[in-house]
Order: structure tokens, then C-alpha cells, then sequence
């Protein structure tokens, strides 16, 4: 009897504490993705009224800064309560593996998520059978995007294979499209890579080279580096001078028939440019890559030792609801990760991008964090230096090889 | 306790105690640590890298014999070259727009003090503000390459900070034989000078070293391949805007130290070398320069070590991530903080830290010296 009653006193405790004190949430979504990010935390202040958040964040694309902010704080034993990470490799590879990461299997049980999200994505999340974070939005990497009214006035289709894309681009070449690839700086370059490498291998072994069953030096993977660079013959010569969005812009002057990016170019050609999705610019998935959804996810996860625990659960619970995530991905111009989410909140864009989410098979990104750790995927850029100086397919899949055995690859 | 023979050793020694205390740990107990990390293999195993307690092995100088000859370090050694070719042109450039901006200064035109400050105010910007702007004016599409439209010319297409065009290039695997040849050569200089000046123990000491490195590099050195293959580095065209840059930060710097050091020439020596009949090519010659000799070395250790250790102009000019315009110091930042790869890290650090020290502390034993002959 008096057990129980210690209990339940112990059980009101913690339910008066966990709607008081702090929650410190970490993340890069300052700027453009900042309204998103305070709706969420809008929402959590509602819940509950009298946590105290305090929004840490620390600025740079995709996070290069904030990474080694966060690295630095974690070594000095200062979690962030809760921070931003790419769903996958880059938070396993680095924190799972270093045993700093929380299992939160029970709590995606406790809220039914395991059939909410998709198969491909939960194991994409999962270590050793056990999930450590929580997916918030889903971007798709392998994209490809144009003009339609542009492409009539020079007849050609989107391609809908690398073969077809060269072809295309010979023909475009021909009616005087000096480029008829927009391509921007050094990472937009290995997002072009990432496409290509799918479209060449195909899903299964794409994935394979990430678990390390298929070598980077096996021929079939050398290949992908032949198509990239003549994929690269088509695209402008200023590339590493431009921005992705700058490049984005090269396609929309008529300067270039296609540009290969993430999404996100879509919540950019929407908002900054203002046109209309389906009309105004057109999308196809990269070529040979139809009916695979590559993908990449910012999600949050929980460290070990944070100080306010409770807290960080209520934020990671309210990050997988239904609701979370209809209210922070309009705004990101993302789509949810769940596969319950509400249509008609989202852009003529973002509900072709859901529908292929639910439809199609999922795999990975290598550039924003899902398949390689960030020790293979910074050095990655050295592989893509030694190709680019030297155009020599196989000393790059060399290099590639080398580095992953160094990092330890799919081990 | 002799040394507490008198009070003012005590009171010296406590005023001195806490920066000395302070510098101790916080710059010459950290390089140690930098140095023991450099020694391990912390972050080759990811499970460690990160770890709250990661468990370190040391491997003694592994890391530095990958920096030098592994096959994925190719980088690394690219950016050495790219220290070693900017800080070339980045000195000469300073010294001699500097000294060339003194000189004119020094003859006293109107408007001196207006055109000293307006030289001198780049080096009052901090480095990131500079590559922000010259970022823009370097843009493909814009700034200098239009700059020839204005007089009718087609625009300029060199892509400044991100050309791939390489020039002067060689193979790792020749850098023992031209090291050796070119310290050889310096020994030689210095043997002759030696000679010169009638100091004939030194000069035999340095003509005897510079032979023995002469045979070495033909011998040896030529056999020595750190590579099992031939891998090509240069001088990067991109460089040159970042040249520009710097060059043009710290250009009124190196004017105003000579400008000091014009300012404490005796104007009777001038005059005297006039009055012995000395045209004025001669005067700078004969006796401005040589009494200069100080400042340039001065301005030479000064520009050398902003140089060895640049990071902040490179990366706002062109970011971390552009390969052509790579240097160590962006790389140690990269392989530290993103790759997770910390023995490495510092591995290069202690690299950066030798270079620098191989310009600073011959500099600061001979002011040492010179101060106690004093």
C-alpha cells in the first residue's frame, strides 16, 4: 500500500515536472527555414505552457557549421537536449556508433509510429535492429527539373534515361545551348553523382555500395563514373563559381534545359520565384532512376545524459505526430515522413512528391547524410577532386575504395 | 634559494608567474596535447571517434607518414604546395608594392598623410570582410572580368577562385631532390658570404654541408620516392585572386614599415651620398636598401606567418569546400570537425605549427641574441 502510494506520488511528480523547466533544441534552421521551426516550437509552447525553449541555432547550409558547434559541445559533456541531424548514416556513423544516442524503439512502439513511417525509411534510421531518431520531413535528392514551354519550343522530351539525357543533350547542343545542364558548386556536383550512381547501378546495388557489398572498384561502379563525366560534358563550364540556386536560375533564363537538385529548388522556384509548380516549371525524376525515391530527412534524436529528459521526449513525440509534422512540412516545403499526412495542406509539387513517398522504393542520399557516415562523406569531395582533375574513372573508384576501407564502410 | 638574493627577483618572478602559469597550459601544454593526439588513432574507429569515453591507441607517427605518402592525402599535399606558392607571391607582392608605395610617400608628395592613411586602411579590415567583397568582384559573371568591357574589350571568362588550371607542375616523388638541391644552394650562398667577410671556419662548415647535400639529393635524394607512383601538384590559377586579395590587405602594412624605416634614415646619409656624387638610382641602391635589410626581414617573418597559417580569407572567399583554392589550415578544419578524423587533424596541425616555427624562431634567436649583445 504504501509502495503504491510512494508511486503514484512520485508518478504526479514527474507529470508536474515534465510541464516545467527548460528544453534546449539544436538545430540549423535559421533563416529561410526558421518560420517552420518556431511553428513547431509554437505548437510545443501550447502543450505545454510552462517549458522554457530555447532555440539554438547556429547558421550554415545543410548544417557545416553547426555540426562541428554540436561536435565540440557533446566532447565537452553540454548535450543540446535535442538536435538537428540527418536521418541516417551522419547520426549513426558518428553519434549511435559512439554509444551517445538513446534507443528510441519504445517510444516509436508507445506511439504506434512503426507502421506510420515506411519500411525503407525505418531501416535507413535503425542500428543494430534499434531506431535512434525521429524523422521530421522528407526532401527527395533525385530530381530533375525543367521548363515545359522551354522544352516545346526546342521539341525535345525530359529524358527519361541517362542514354536518352545524353542524346537530348547532343541534340540541344546542336540547336546552340552551349550547356544544357545547370550545375553549381563542388557539393551540387556530388548530388549530380549521387543521381547518376543510381541511375546507373539501380536501386539494389546503389545500396550495396553503401553496406559495402558492392566495391567501388568493381567495374559496374566504375562505370558511373564515366557516365557522370559525360553527363558533366553537358553542363556549364562555371559551375563551381555558382550557387545551387544560382544555377537553379541558369535553367529558368532558358541558359539551360535541365537542372538536377533536391526539393527544395521546388520551395524555391514557389516562393522566391513565385511561379506556379506544374506550369510554370515542370519535374521529372532523375534519369533511370523512376519508381526509386532517394531521399533525406532532417530528424532529432535523443543524447544520453541530457538534463531535461522528459522534456525531449514531449518534443520528439510531437515531431512524429500528425500534427507536427502537417504544421512544420508546408512551411519547409517538405513533405511529412509519415504516410498519413494530409494532402491538402501541400503544394502540386509536394503531393506528387507524397504519392511517390508512399509508392515507390526508398533509398538514401550519400550527400546529406543517409548512407555514408561523415567520415566517408567529407572525404568524398577528394574522390570527386581527383575525377574532376584527372577525369580518370578509375582513380577515382581507387580513391573512393581506399577511403571507405579507412572509414570502415558498411562495417 | 640563491636565486631569491634580492627582493626585485622575487616581486619579478610573481608578476611574471601568472601569465607565465597561463601560457604554460593554455598555448605550450596544449601543443603538447595536440602533439600527443597527433601520435594516436583517434577517429580512425568511428565507434571511438565521438565516444564520451573514446578509447585512444597510440601509433606513433602514422599519421604523419599518410599525410606525406598515403594515396587518399593527395589533398594534403596539394595544399602544402598551395602554402608554399602563395606565400611566395603574397610576400613578394607585399614587399615590393609596399616598399614601392614607401618610396614614393617618402619623397614627400602633397597629400602624404592622406594617401599613408588611405594605403594603410585595407590592413584595419579584418580578412573576412575583405573576401566577402572580393568574393563579388571575382564572380565569373561579374565585377573584374567586366572590367574590360568599359574600354570596348570582350569581358574577361578566367574564373578566378575556382579554375582547375595548373602550372609549374612536378611530381611528389621529385620534392627530396629539389629540397636538397635548394637548401644546397642557400649553404652555398651562405659559404660564399662567408668567405667574403674573411669568416673562413663558417664558410668551410657551410661549403662542406652544402656538399654533402648536393650528393646526397643527387644520389639518395634522387632514389628516394615517397610515392610508388607519380603524383603531379602545382601552382593552382585559382590562387591568384586569393593573392590579390591578401596582397592588397597587406600591402599598406609592409608600406608603413618601411615607411618607418625610411623615416630613420639619417638625412645627412643622403646627403653625404649626394655630395659624393650619387644619382638617386644609387643612393636607393647603395645605401637606402641595404639599411632597409631589417625591415624586410621583419616584414618578411610578419607576411610569412599570416601566410603559413590563412584560413579565414580562403575560406569567406571561396569556402571550405573549393578544392583549387585548398589550404592546410582549411583542411585541418575539415578533417577535424567533419570527417571525425582528430589524430589526423592534428597530425596536420603540428605540421602547420613546424612551418611556422621554421620562419619564427630563427627570427626571434637572432633579435635574442642581438638584444643580450645589447
Amino acid at each position: 500500500m504504501r509502495n503504491w502510494l510512494l508511486s503514484l506520488v512520485l508518478l504526479l511528480g514527474s507529470l508536474g515536472m515534465a510541464q516545467s523547466g527548460k528544453l534546449e533544441i539544436f538545430s540549423w534552421w535559421a533563416g529561410d527555414e526558421g518560420p517552420a521551426l518556431q511553428a513547431l516550437i509554437d505548437l510545443y509552447k501550447r502543450r505545454y505552457p510552462n517549458v522554457e525553449v530555447i532555440n539554438a541555432t547556429v547558421t550554415g547550409g545543410a548544417g557545416v557549421n553547426a555540426r562541428a558547434v554540436l561536435k565540440t559541445r557533446m566532447l565537452g559533456g553540454d548535450p543540446p537536449d535535442s538536435f538537428q541531424v540527418h536521418a541516417g548514416q551522419e547520426l549513426i556513423g558518428t553519434w549511435v556508433v559512439a554509444d551517445r544516442m538513446e534507443d528510441l524503439t519504445p517510444l516509436f512502439r508507445q506511439e504506434g509510429w512503426l507502421d506510420k513511417f515506411p519500411k525503407g525509411l525505418i531501416e535507413l534510421i535503425s542500428y543494430k535492429g534499434k531506431i535512434y531518431s525521429v524523422p521530421v520531413n522528407i526532401h527527395r535528392s533525385n530530381v530533375m527539373w525543367y521548363i515545359p514551354a522551354k522544352l516545346r519550343e526546342w521539341g525535345v522530351q525530359p529524358p527519361k534515361t541517362w542514354a536518352e539525357f545524353l542524346t537530348v543533350c547532343r541534340t540541344l547542343k546542336g540547336k546552340g545551348l552551349e550547356a544544357p545542364l545547370a550545375l553549381g558548386e563542388n557539393w551540387t556536383q556530388q548530388h549530380l553523382w549521387e543521381s547518376v550512381a543510381l541511375g546507373v547501378l539501380g536501386a539494389a546495388d546503389y545500396a550495396n555500395l553503401w553496406t559495402g557489398k558492392l566495391r567501388f572498384t568493381d567495374p559496374k561502379a566504375v562505370a558511373v563514373w564515366n557516365t557522370f563525366g559525360q553527363v558533366l560534358d553537358c553542363a556549364n563550364k562555371d559551375a563551381a563559381g555558382l550557387s545551387w540556386q544560382q544555377a537553379v536560375d541558369r535553367m529558368l533564363e532558358g541558359k539551360a534545359a535541365f537542372n538536377i537538385m533536391g526539393d527544395w529548388a521546388a520551395g524555391y522556384m514557389t516562393t522566391t520565384k513565385g511561379l506556379k509548380p506544374g506550369q510554370d516549371f515542370g519535374w521529372a525524376p532523375a534519369p533511370s532512376t523512376a519508381g526509386v525515391f532517394m531521399m533525406l530527412s532532417d530528424s532529432f534524436g535523443l543524447p544520453k545524459g541530457v538534463k531535461n529528459r522528459t522534456n525531449t521526449i514531449n518534443w520528439l513525440r510531437l515531431l512524429g505526430s500528425k500534427e507536427g509534422q502537417d504544421t512544420f512540412n508546408p512551411l519547409k516545403g517538405s513533405i511529412a515522413a509519415r504516410t498519413d499526412s494530409d494532402p491538402s495542406k501541400y503544394n502540386a509539387y509536394l503531393q506528387s512528391a507524397m504519392r511517390d513517398w508512399r509508392t515507390n522504393r526508398i533509398v538514401g542520399s550519400l550527400v546529406h547524410g543517409a548512407v555514408a557516415p561523415e567520415s566517408f562523406m567529407s572525404q568524398f569531395g577528394t574522390v570527386m577532386e581527383i575525377y574532376l582533375s584527372s577525369r580518370n574513372a578509375q582513380a577515382a573508384a581507387n580513391a573512393a575504395q581506399a577511403i571507405a576501407n579507412q572509414v570502415r564502410l558498411g562495417q | 634559494m640563491r636565486w631569491f638574493r634580492n627582493k626585485d627577483t622575487l616581486y619579478g618572478f610573481l608578476v611574471l608567474l601568472p601569465s607565465l602559469v597561463l601560457l604554460g597550459v593554455f598555448v605550450y601544454g596544449f601543443i603538447l596535447q595536440t602533439f600527443l593526439t597527433s601520435l594516436t588513432d583517434w577517429g580512425r574507429d568511428p565507434t571511438q571517434a565521438l565516444s564520451a569515453n573514446p578509447q585512444i591507441n597510440l601509433i606513433g607517427f602514422e599519421n604523419y607518414r599518410e599525410l606525406f605518402t598515403g594515396f587518399v592525402d593527395a589533398r594534403f599535399r596539394q595544399d602544402l604546395v598551395n602554402t608554399f606558392f602563395f606565400t611566395l607571391f603574397f610576400i613578394l607582392g607585399c614587399i615590393g608594392l609596399g616598399l614601392g608605395l614607401a618610396i614614393a610617400l617618402d619623397r614627400a608628395p602633397r597629400g602624404e598623410g592622406f594617401f599613408r592613411t588611405v594605403f594603410l586602411f585595407p590592413m584595419s579590415l579584418s580578412f573576412i570582410v575583405t573576401g566577402t567583397i572580393w568574393r563579388w568582384m571575382l564572380q565569373p559573371e561579374g565585377g573584374v572580368n567586366q572590367l574590360p568591357t568599359l574600354v570596348g574589350l570582350p569581358k574577361g571568362t578566367f574564373a578566378w577562385l575556382t579554375s582547375r588550371d595548373q602550372v609549374w607542375r612536378f611530381s611528389w616523388n621529385d620534392l627530396p631532390f629539389f629540397t636538397g638541391l635548394t637548401v644546397g644552394l642557400v649553404l652555398l650562398l651562405v659559404a660564399i658570404a662567408a668567405f667574403r667577410a674573411g669568416e673562413r671556419k663558417r664558410g668551410l662548415m657551410a661549403s662542406v654541408s652544402a656538399g654533402v647535400l648536393f650528393l646526397w639529393a643527387f644520389t639518395l635524394g634522387r632514389a628516394l620516392k615517397p610515392l610508388p607512383y607519380d603524383e603531379l601538384h602545382g601552382f593552382n590559377l585559382a590562387f591568384i585572386g586569393i593573392i590579390l586579395a591578401a596582397v592588397w590587405q597587406m600591402s599598406g602594412y609592409t608600406m608603413a614599415l618601411y615607411l618607418a624605416g625610411l623615416r630613420g634614415i639619417p638625412e645627412e646619409l643622403r646627403e653625404a651620398a649626394r655630395v659624393d656624387g650619387a644619382t638617386e638610382w644609387q643612393l636607393y641602391r647603395h645605401v637606402i636598401l641595404p639599411m632597409l635589410a631589417p625591415i624586410t626581414l621583419s616584414a618578411v617573418i610578419i607576411l610569412g606567418h599570416i601566410s603559413l597559417k590563412i584560413f579565414d580569407l580562403v575560406f569567406a572567399m571561396a569556402g571550405a569546400d573549393n578544392a583549387p583554392t585548398d589550404v592546410p589550415a582549411l583542411l585541418m578544419y575539415l578533417t577535424t570537425f567533419r570527417a571525425n578524423q582528430i589524430a589526423k587533424g592534428a597530425a596536420i596541425g603540428m605540421v602547420l605549427l613546424v612551418m611556422v616555427a621554421l620562419v619564427i624562431v630563427p627570427y626571434l634567436y637572432r633579435q635574442l641574441k642581438g638584444e643580450v649583445r645589447r
